[in-house]
Parts: C-alpha cells; sequence; structure tokens
C-alpha cells in the first residue's frame, strides 16, 4: 500500500497504462501547458497536474496538447479509437460537455450499436466535476445525471485515491466509452492505494463504506464522505447505517442497492446534481419498484434544489447538500411512524 | 498520368455501381418498403471514386449522412448495404444503422454520419492515430474527412480543420460543393462568396480546386493532395464543384431548383457521360466495353434487391444486442 493523493492517483495509473500499452495517448487542453510559449512545454502539466511529466516522458505523439476546440478533442478520441487507438481525452471541466456533447452522445456512445457491433470505442473521456470552489454555474457542475441517461457510456465517479487507481486502470482497459468524473474537491485527498499492475476495480460493483442494519444511505464522489460522516456520529448513538458508495453510475449495482434496503427498510439516496430527472430519482424509483414490502419509511433524496449553481460562499453552502442536511434526512426516516 | 485499361474499367464501373445503387433506390423508396430517411449520391460519384481509388484499406475515411457513394467506393460490399438498407440483420450494421449509419471498419470505412459537420473531428483522430503509427514505404496513411458545403459551416468543421494544422495530422478535407446545404444554396449559406477552399486555407493548409463531375480532373488533383499528405506534408483540403441529382432526402419535392435545372445538370454535368465521352473519344475504351459493365452493374443491383429482400428480419432481441461489449 501506497499513500497517494486523488490527483496522483490518476496520474500514475496513467502513466502506469502507457507503459504498459503503446496504444494508450492522452489528448486535451493544456495536458502537456506551456506550448508555444517562452515557458515551453509542461511550463504548466494540465490544471490538474494529473499529466505532469507524461509529455516529457511519452513524447508528442502519446500526449497530444489540443487547442481549445472540445468537440474536436472528444472527435479525435474517437477517431483514434476507432483507428485502434485507445485514448484519453481530458475534457478539463465537465461542464465543458456542453460544446462536446454530439461527439460524446451522437457519435462515441452509439458506433458501437449502429455499426452492428462490429467495433469497439474504447475512449476514456476525464473530467473534473462538482461544487465547492465558488467557481459559478459553468465550473461546478455534476453532469453524471445527464451522462448516465445515454445508452453506450459507461459512467465512472470514484470516491477516494485507492477507487481512483482501480477505476481508471478499469475505464482504460475497457473496450467501451467510459465517462470517469473526478471531483475537483477530492484532487487532494490523500489515502492508501493497493500496489500492483494488477489492481482493477470491477464496474456495476458498489462499495460498502460503512455496514448497519438500520438505515441506507446511497452517494458517491465527494458526498460519499459527508455520508460517512453522518453514519459515524449515528454509530456513537447506537444507530448502524449501510452507506453505499456506487462507484459507477452506469452500471449500476442494483442488487447492492436492493438488498440492503431489503434489511434496513429505511433509505436516503445522496446526490450532487440537480433533482429532477436524476439519480437520486431514478435510484428511487428502483427501490419503490423493487424493495417496497421492505420499506419501513418513503424514501429520501438529497439533493441540491432545481437551480442554476450560484456563485457567494453563502450561496453555494446553501445550494449544497451538506452533513447536516444527510444527518436530518437520515432521522427523518428513522423517525418515520 | 495516363491510367490503364483496367483501371479506367474499375473505375467506371465503381461510379456505375453508386449510380444505379442510387436509382434503383429512388424507385424503391416510393413502394414504402424501405424505412427511414435517404439521401442519395446520385451526380457526385466521381468525387468519391476519384478520392477512393488512391486509397488502400489502412487508409480511412468518414462520411456523411448522404454516404452510399462513399462507402461503395471505398470497398464497402454491395449486397450488405442493400441488407442495411433493408434492415435487415444480414446487413453490415445487422439493421441497427440503416442508410445514414452504414460503416465497415475493416474496410476503413469509419461511418456515414446523420449529423453533419460530426465527422471530420473524427477523421483528425483516425489521422492522428496514422501519424502515431509513423510513415511506411508509401509514406503516411490518411484520414479524409468528406463534407458538404452544408458541414463546411459547422463549428466542428472548423475546430477539426484547426487541430489537424496544429497537430500536422495527414487528414484530408475533402468538401464537396454541390451548391446546396439541404434546401438552401451555397450562395446564401456559404459566406466566403461560395468559396469552401478559401476558408481551409485561412486555417493554414494547402488547397485545391477541382471539376468534380470530371473523373479525371478529381483523380488527378488527389494523386496531388495524396503525395502531399503522405510525404508528411500536414493537412489539405480539397474543394470539388459537383452536382446533386436528387433531393436533400427522397420525398424533398424540390421547389427550390431552377426550372430545367435537373435536365440540364444531367445532360451536361453527368460524371458518367462525360467519363464514357471521355474514354470513347480517346479510344481507351469502346462503348461496348462500357455498355458490358453496364449490364453487369444492373445484374448486381438486380440481385442485391432480390437478396435484400430475403434477407433474416432481425428480432426483438437484437434491440438489447451490441450495446456495450460488457456491461
Amino acid at each position: 500500500m501506497a499513500q497517494m493523493m486523488y490527483r496522483d492517483a490518476v496520474l500514475s495509473t496513467i502513466a502506469e497504462e502507457m507503459e504498459r500499452d503503446s496504444n494508450v495517448v492522452v489528448l486535451g487542453e493544456d495536458v502537456v501547458g506551456g506550448m508555444g510559449t517562452a515557458g515551453g512545454p509542461e511550463a504548466i502539466g494540465g490544471i490538474w497536474s494529473t499529466s505532469t511529466g507524461l509529455f516529457g516522458k511519452f513524447g508528442k505523439d502519446r500526449v497530444i496538447d489540443t487547442p481549445i476546440s472540445e468537440s474536436a478533442i472528444i472527435g479525435a478520441a474517437a477517431g483514434l479509437a476507432l483507428a485502434g487507438k485507445r485514448p484519453i481525452a481530458e475534457l478539463m471541466f465537465a461542464d465543458f460537455i456542453g460544446v462536446s456533447l454530439d461527439q460524446i452522445w451522437n457519435q462515441t456512445a452509439k458506433f458501437r450499436y449502429m455499426f452492428g457491433g462490429k467495433t469497439k470505442c474504447p475512449v476514456v473521456i476525464r473530467m473534473a466535476y462538482g461544487a465547492g470552489y465558488n467557481a459559478a454555474a459553468q465550473h461546478s457542475q455534476s453532469v453524471h445525471q445527464i451522462l448516465t441517461g445515454m445508452p453506450g457510456l459507461k459512467v465512472v465517479m470514484p470516491s477516494t485515491p485507492a477507487d481512483v487507481k482501480g477505476l481508471l486502470r478499469t475505464a482504460i482497459r475497457d473496450d467501451d466509452p467510459v465517462i470517469f468524473l473526478e471531483h475537483k474537491a477530492l484532487y487532494a485527498m490523500s489515502g492508501e492505494v493497493p500496489d500492483g499492475p494488477d489492481h482493477t476495480i470491477p464496474f456495476g460493483h458498489a462499495r460498502l463504506s460503512r455496514a448497519g442494519e438500520d438505515v441506507t444511505i446511497i452517494s458517491s464522489g465527494l458526498l460519499l464522505g459527508f455520508c460517512e460522516a453522518v453514519a459515524d456520529k449515528l454509530a456513537a448513538e447506537g444507530i448502524g447505517c449501510d452507506v453505499i458508495d456506487l462507484r459507477t453510475t452506469s452500471p449500476l449495482d442494483e442488487e447492492a442497492i436492493i438488498d440492503s434496503v431489503e434489511v434496513t427498510g429505511r433509505v436516503v439516496v445522496v446526490d450532487e446534481a440537480p433533482p429532477r430527472c436524476g439519480l437520486a430519482a431514478d435510484i428511487c424509483a428502483l427501490i419503490a419498484a423493487r424493495a417496497f414490502a421492505s420499506l419501513k419509511a418513503p424514501p429520501q433524496a438529497v439533493t441540491p434544489p432545481h437551480t442554476p449553481i450560484p456563485f457567494a460562499r453563502e450561496l453555494e453552502s446553501a445550494y449544497l447538500p451538506s452533513v447536516d442536511k444527510i444527518e436530518a434526512a437520515v432521522r427523518h426516516v428513522l423517525g418515520w411512524r | 498520368m495516363q491510367l490503364s485499361r483496367e483501371a479506367l474499367q474499375r473505375a467506371y464501373r465503381q461510379m456505375k455501381v453508386i449510380r444505379e445503387f442510387e436509382e434503383r433506390l429512388h424507385l424503391e423508396i416510393q413502394t414504402g418498403e424501405i424505412a427511414g430517411f435517404t439521401h442519395l449520391y446520385c451526380g457526385q460519384e466521381a468525387v468519391a471514386v476519384g478520392v477512393c481509388e488512391h486509397l488502400g484499406s489502412e487508409d480511412k475515411i468518414v462520411s456523411t449522412h448522404r454516404g452510399h457513394g462513399h462507402c461503395l467506393a471505398k470497398g464497402c460490399e454491395l449486397n450488405g448495404m442493400m441488407a442495411e438498407i433493408w434492415g435487415s440483420r444480414e446487413g453490415l450494421c445487422k439493421g441497427k444503422g440503416g442508410s445514414m449509419h452504414i460503416a465497415d471498419i475493416d474496410k476503413g470505412m469509419l461511418g456515414a454520419n446523420g449529423i453533419v459537420g460530426a465527422g471530420a473531428p473524427i477523421a483528425v483522430g483516425a489521422a492522428l492515430s496514422a501519424r502515431i503509427d509513423g510513415k511506411g514505404p508509401d509514406g503516411f496513411k490518411v484520414a479524409i474527412a468528406f463534407s458538404g458545403d452544408g458541414a463546411c459551416n459547422q463549428g466542428t468543421t472548423f475546430e477539426a480543420m484547426n487541430m489537424a494544422v496544429v497537430t500536422q495530422a495527414p487528414c484530408i478535407f475533402v468538401f464537396e460543393n454541390n451548391h446546396y446545404s439541404e434546401h438552401t444554396g451555397v450562395d446564401y449559406a456559404v459566406g466566403t462568396a461560395k468559396d469552401i477552399a478559401s476558408r481551409a486555407e485561412a486555417f493554414g493548409m494547402k488547397v485545391w480546386r477541382a471539376d468534380g463531375t470530371d473523373f479525371f480532373a478529381v483523380h488527378d488533383t488527389m494523386r496531388e493532395v495524396l503525395a502531399f499528405v503522405r510525404a508528411g506534408g500536414g493537412p489539405a483540403a480539397v474543394e470539388f464543384d459537383t452536382e446533386r441529382f436528387f433531393g436533400h432526402f427522397e420525398g424533398d419535392p424540390q421547389r427550390y431548383r431552377g426550372k430545367g435545372e435537373i435536365d440540364r445538370i444531367r445532360e451536361t454535368r453527368d460524371c458518367l457521360k462525360n467519363f464514357r465521352a471521355s474514354v470513347t473519344g480517346a479510344k481507351l475504351l469502346t462503348d461496348a466495353d462500357l455498355d458490358q459493365i453496364d449490364r453487369q452493374v444492373l445484374a448486381s443491383i438486380d440481385a442485391a434487391v432480390v437478396a435484400a429482400r430475403a434477407a433474416d428480419r432481425p428480432t426483438p432481441e437484437d434491440v438489447l444486442a451490441d450495446v456495450y461489449i460488457a456491461y
């Protein structure tokens, strides 16, 4: 086990996979950084420090610094994949799916199906998502509910450095297109990371980060840690929480959710994306359809309100799910009847 | 460069296959037997064939919604295409794609595309792959983005052209100016005085222009373009002036056409007629040679339609197949 930051788990996994497979290539805006400047290549090395040193190690053919052209980045990644490469495209901010969605949704996601299963499209699209930096409405969003709704894509949102390592390695080796969502507020999180080149985590297998029999709390990404804090607090009161880290929203580990709710009968789903047509609503519907008889209280969703993300500190704090809001929802289902 | 008798026969046959494929679809669609939207390539055959006759299977092309010609010219199998358009599970895409999504990756045909302008970035990616693979004995493999005068107005096309120049990808942007983006004239929709090549030039590319209804002009131009790009000269663009004999889609009433326009272009701008006049005039091939090809092609189209009609239909279970490799 090595102690490592979330961002370093991203970088080291990319470097290891590039070393292992010469077909793995990286492209995106400023993935080299400093091209065409007095500072020269790698003067920056990616704004998230998730590509630092790759250019020097693997060269310009495999680390392709692109102009600010998100559609062309994703389209080029799709073309590289159809031609036999395994591209990792960095979209910088998840919010930029807006300018590249056709290439994600109508192209990359659909090639395999539209072409009758005769091709694979092994593209990884990495992007930083999430609020907490007062970056306002166009640089703070959680977009997994949009992308999870698109058949053909797999969607991954790790909540720890260890999961970054295992899930990103699976993503790079996967032959289908994978959206890899990295939470900005987790980049500096430190944690134990399993060693070895074969530590992979299969998609569609949730992680039980806390175990208990009284209530089920479901989340992933940054808010998973908030849920764990609530569970730890309630544990001191003798209340046991199952905390389920989904890890991937597509595929979704339905069995882990249903198995837990059948024991607890009480569930809170916590999500950073807007509420309408979202992941929390989707999971509540799943539970209603498959575990209705086990329910002791109505499933509760904790999400932001249906608004764009505000800028001011007070407003962003009020917007986001918090430990207090999650705790209140958990106590609400515990106190039902 | 003078082409061999065999090369001339092959080029004519390829163009004739596309022509008769499309003419037959035009008739069959009117019976209601074929589902969905179909966009015919008739009139532009010299471009697809004049370009693709220079390519090998490791060279890639990315096509458009008007893609049948590019597919056939790049080597997609006739019966598989017809079966796909009929929606059969024996089609090239097992009936999942249809006319607008025919692809054959093994042949280097990376897909027709229902989204205007979506193909150019994908071609840049395929060209970057060729750049990574490096030069072979004949230089770089190339990727070709076929686009129309409609797609030349899409931001994706601009992004792709700039990225190709910045990354020096061996990509060729082939613009087929058929004077209509859907139902709107090029005089209105293309701001650079109908001139598409100048846009590519402004992005820093070497460009060529030629008559897209003249197979020999296309073929000769592409020989130069490919020599430049394969040698590592960077991306390039070509604008071919061509004609679309049918509407934007089948069923288009074409009220935007001028009086007698279609008769005129069919009379004076038909690449097959012009090819025949040229090669028989120069005594390279005889009318009898070409008539024989015509008969063979018509028979092959008949056979493809018969086979497509008889081919297996997909089943409801097929809906769920091939969304993911593993999920």
